[in-house]
């Protein structure tokens, strides 16, 4: 009985250090394996794994406010959108190089994610879920008005270059698109690692688990909340830009409420709260729609709505849960 | 005056339409405690299946309370069906249910009737109310048919013993539990009445916007929109709010100038945003009170 | 006496994968009333919870003759177990009237529903006066009355008590005990009391038992526990 006692924390929480350096490798591995990828696979794929990746970094944005945070928004496309639009309107009209668009939309998105998450401060749960989603729906249609058309292009949006591989690398510029795509991701995704595991980070989630407390430990609960909005919409108008470098083109009919749902399902597949959850969430989003058109055209739809339960009953609490499970079970068996 | 005057009755006539599709997403509130976001395309559905009745002969009243008895055990086998396994999952992955649920039926809808636009008879007729040409017989019929619908189901929760277990079981399942109710045929049954509600609001609303799986979508976000400015537990909250988010949306169509058509959704969905940020439970919602 | 309406072998009891109950033994006479004693966390309420079927649990119950292990909460509630939780799990949206209405939703006898409202409220006449308060309105030891009078409009044969003490005055809690052992008294109903206060549980039960991190340490009469030398140091404070 004593033995077992002593047995289990062992078997449950290896020590920090290994779980660490075992993270280390199985990302150094990935990303072996991402840069290999785009030399061995066709061109209509590379740009598909790159708009994957780009849907991650987004999904990214909204699991900082929701799975960290616990704070629910279905307008993510509109910090999409703003980014996209800021990218393409920069380039366009500005002629500014793509790379510096990036950080421009990211402000940008900063800024407007802290001022929409004063307001919704004082919501919480379905009614944030309703104000965001206002935000969505609203987002395409301030974009097709007319006082913003001769920046936005209107419903016509805006045409952009596709831009070619630096330095002379003998890349075409699919597969250089990828590489800069997987560069800001890993950047970026390394940074969200850093945040959440820092003293801003444990506040962030010391909110989700209980405001009244967190707020009693002397934690600005507001300031945060609105930072958090801001920072999760930082990631995704940064992935809005790529969104647009890699597309060639920005319209507002592509940012609409689907796409906010599009990014909220992916964000609950991949797994709530679950950085490295978000690829598999960023892949699900991309693939799985295309592979319902497949199985049935006239039926994509109802595919998808079925792949989508099955899924969930498979997996409720995403792929980072399965995987947690199935990792448990195995530490289980082998001690 | 007699712009403004016209503007308020038609806004009170879409108005009525909301109000509708708002006490049925009340419903599933009171009984789910969560928003059903394929709610509208059940609705719509549920349309079709009165349309498809009526294609093979049936009087209008016959396929209207036939549709409603359909629906009723449509709603519950989805409960028992669908989210019945799904009880211990979190309310996110609820929510890809109902998103899953909503492609599901938008898509079996479109692939067995199409997505060609379809009219749907009235059972009040067309024709303008005493001929004043401002608001017409349908709409009145509308609004009638909403409020007693309303009435009804307040009756229902107030004086019913199965209204009572329902709202038990909505308020705090386990102590529901702990008198003995059973609480999964209750949800279930909260499910079935959403969609004969629906059901009810489809085949009312339908005679206006024309029938087609599409027709649902801007009709459930100003549903939604004017729940929750009413207040989620409160059905005499959802018909008022969806009255007035009808007349707001109509008076800032017409009288903002320059944005006002163009953004009368962006307006309507501002002003809520506004509404929640000052009252965050509705304008009607209950206040819930405890002590620590 | 005759013999035990509730007889329990062999319980155990998990949170998940946290096994919180170790092979309970324990018996509720017909027309008695048992006390389970412990400390924080020792197990009291995990043990109510696991007969009324809210969490998962092995081993075996029978009640009155029918074994019950296994069974969903509101079959339990339905066969005549009426539970007043921890933190009490009143309707607190809902009127007085409206949560003694739930408290007999397994009845359909409407005279008999009204009838035993009508008595209730006499025990109770707190209750009385604001029968159309919302319930989450009520002062803490209302609020207790409240739960016990739900769990009585059930006309259970077995009551399971969890700390009706908890956070009330002592005059209060005198007058909760009170009424308790009238009932207990007039209608023969049977009880299991969960208490932290040993010393107004062992005034009150006829049978205790002791519970220390999920086991069973000792078992006797009420009079016996109480003389117990140990009993008395730890938990009554003498």
């Amino acid at each position: 009985m004593q033995q077992n006692v002593k047995d289990v924390p062992a078997v449950a929480m290896p020590d920090a250090t290994a779980m660490k350096r075992r993270r280390i490798i199985l990302s150094a591995v990935a990303i072996t394996v991402a840069i290999i990828l785009p030399f061995v696979v066709k061109n209509f794929l590379i740009f598909q794994l790159t708009l994957a990746m780009v849907y991650a970094i987004a999904i990214l944005g909204l699991n900082l406010l929701t799975g960290f945070n616990g704070q629910f928004s279905l307008g993510h496309s509109a910090f999409f959108a703003i980014g996209a639009y800021t990218a393409a309107i920069l380039m366009d009209q500005g002629e500014v190089a793509y790379y510096w668009t990036l950080p421009a939309a990211g402000a940008a998105c900063m800024i407007s994610g802290f001022l929409f998450g004063l307001p919704a401060l004082r919501l919480e749960g379905i009614y944030l879920a309703l104000a965001t989603f206002s935000l969505a729906v609203a987002m395409p249609q301030l974009l097709k008005s007319s006082p913003l058309e001769p920046w936005t292009g209107g419903v016509q949006g805006i045409t952009i270059l596709k831009p070619d591989a630096p330095f002379g690398l003998p890349l075409n510029s699919d597969q250089w698109l990828y590489i800069f795509t997987l560069a800001v991701l890993i950047v970026l995704f390394a940074a969200a690692a850093n945040l959440i595991d820092s003293r801003t980070g444990r506040a962030i989630v010391a909110i989700r688990d209980n405001s009244t407390a967190a707020r009693s430990m002397g934690i600005n609960v507001s300031l945060y909340k609105s930072l958090t909005f801001g920072v999760s919409a930082f990631y995704t108008g940064v992935a809005g830009a790529l969104g647009a470098i890699v597309i060639q083109f920005v319209a507002p009919d592509s940012f609409t409420f689907v796409l906010s749902i599009g990014l909220f399902v992916g964000l609950v597949i991949g797994g709530v709260g679950s950085i490295a959850g978000t690829l598999f969430g960023g892949l699900f989003v991309l693939f799985v729609p295309n592979i319902a058109e497949a199985i049935s055209k006239g039926l994509a739809g109802a595919v998808y709505g079925v792949i989508l339960i099955l899924v969930i009953y498979v997996m409720p609490s995403g792929a980072a849960g399965l995987v947690r499970l199935i990792g448990s079970k195995i530490a289980r068996r082998t001690s | 005056m007699d712009l403004f005057l016209h503007q308020v009755l038609a806004g009170l006539a879409t108005g009525g339409i909301y109000a509708c599709m708002a006490l049925a997403i009340v419903m599933i509130y009171q009984a789910i405690d969560s928003l059903n976001f394929a709610q509208g395309e059940m609705a719509m559905f549920s349309t079709f299946i009165a349309w498809q009745f009526m294609q093979w002969g049936m009087p209008y009243w016959v396929a209207f309370f036939a549709t409603i008895a359909v629906s009723f055990a449509a709603g519950v086998a989805i409960e028992r069906v669908v989210f019945k396994p799904l009880r211990h999952a979190s309310l996110l992955s609820h929510i890809v249910v109902f998103i899953a649920l909503f492609a599901i039926i938008n898509s079996v809808a479109g692939f067995i009737w199409d997505f060609t636009i379809k009219s749907f008879p009235s059972p009040f007729g067309t024709q303008s109310l005493f001929g004043s040409g401002l608001i017409s017989m349908h709409d009145t019929g509308m609004i009638v048919v909403t409020l007693i619908l309303l009435v009804l189901l307040f009756a229902f929760f107030r004086y019913t013993r199965i209204g009572l277990a329902m709202r038990a079981t909505a308020e705090n399942p386990e102590s529901a539990r702990l008198v003995g109710i059973r609480v999964g045929w209750m949800v279930a049954l909260g499910w079935g009445m959403a969609a004969a509600i629906g059901a009810v609001a489809g085949m009312l609303i339908a005679p206006v916007v024309f029938l087609e799986p599409n027709m649902m979508l801007s009709i459930l976000l100003y549903g939604f929109a004017a729940a929750v400015v009413g207040g989620l537990n409160s059905p005499l909250g959802a018909v008022i709010g969806g009255f007035s988010v009808g007349v707001i949306e109509n008076l800032a169509g017409t009288f903002i100038p320059y944005v006002g058509r163009e953004l009368k959704l962006t307006i309507a969905l501002t002003l809520i945003v506004a509404v929640l940020t000052l009252k965050p439970s509705g304008l009607f919602g209950k206040v819930v009170v405890s002590r620590v | 006496m005759t013999g035990p309406l509730l007889t329990v072998r062999g319980l155990n009891a998990f949170y998940g994968e946290t096994q919180v109950l170790h092979g309970l033994d324990f018996e509720v006479a017909a027309g008695g009333i048992t006390a389970l004693l412990g400390a924080n966390g020792a197990g009291k309420t995990s043990t109510l919870r696991a007969l009324s079927g809210m969490i998962r649990a092995t081993g075996e119950i029978v009640f009155n003759g029918l074994s019950i292990g296994g069974r969903a909460t509101e079959e339990v509630a339905r066969l005549g177990i009426a539970h007043v939780p921890e933190g009490r799990g009143t309707f607190s949206r809902m009127t007085v009237d409206e949560n003694l209405q739930l408290g007999a939703m397994t009845r359909g006898d409407r005279a008999g529903i009204a009838a035993d409202m009508e008595r209730l409220y006499g025990f109770f006449p707190k209750l009385d006066q604001r029968r159309r308060q919302q319930a989450g309105t009520l002062s803490g030891g209302e609020q207790q009355m409240l739960a016990i009078a739900r769990a009585l409009m059930l006309r259970p044969r077995l009551m399971l008590l969890d700390e009706p003490s908890f956070g009330l005055a002592p005059m209060i809690v005198a007058e909760v005990f009170d009424i308790l052992r009238k009932l207990n008294a007039s209608d023969g109903m049977s009880m299991l009391l969960v208490e932290q206060n040993a010393t107004a549980a062992l005034d009150f039960a006829d049978q205790a038992y002791l519970i220390e991190t999920g086991n069973l340490v000792m078992g006797g009469t009420a009079a016996d526990i109480g003389r117990d030398e140990n009993v008395r140091r730890a938990y009554l404070g003498y």
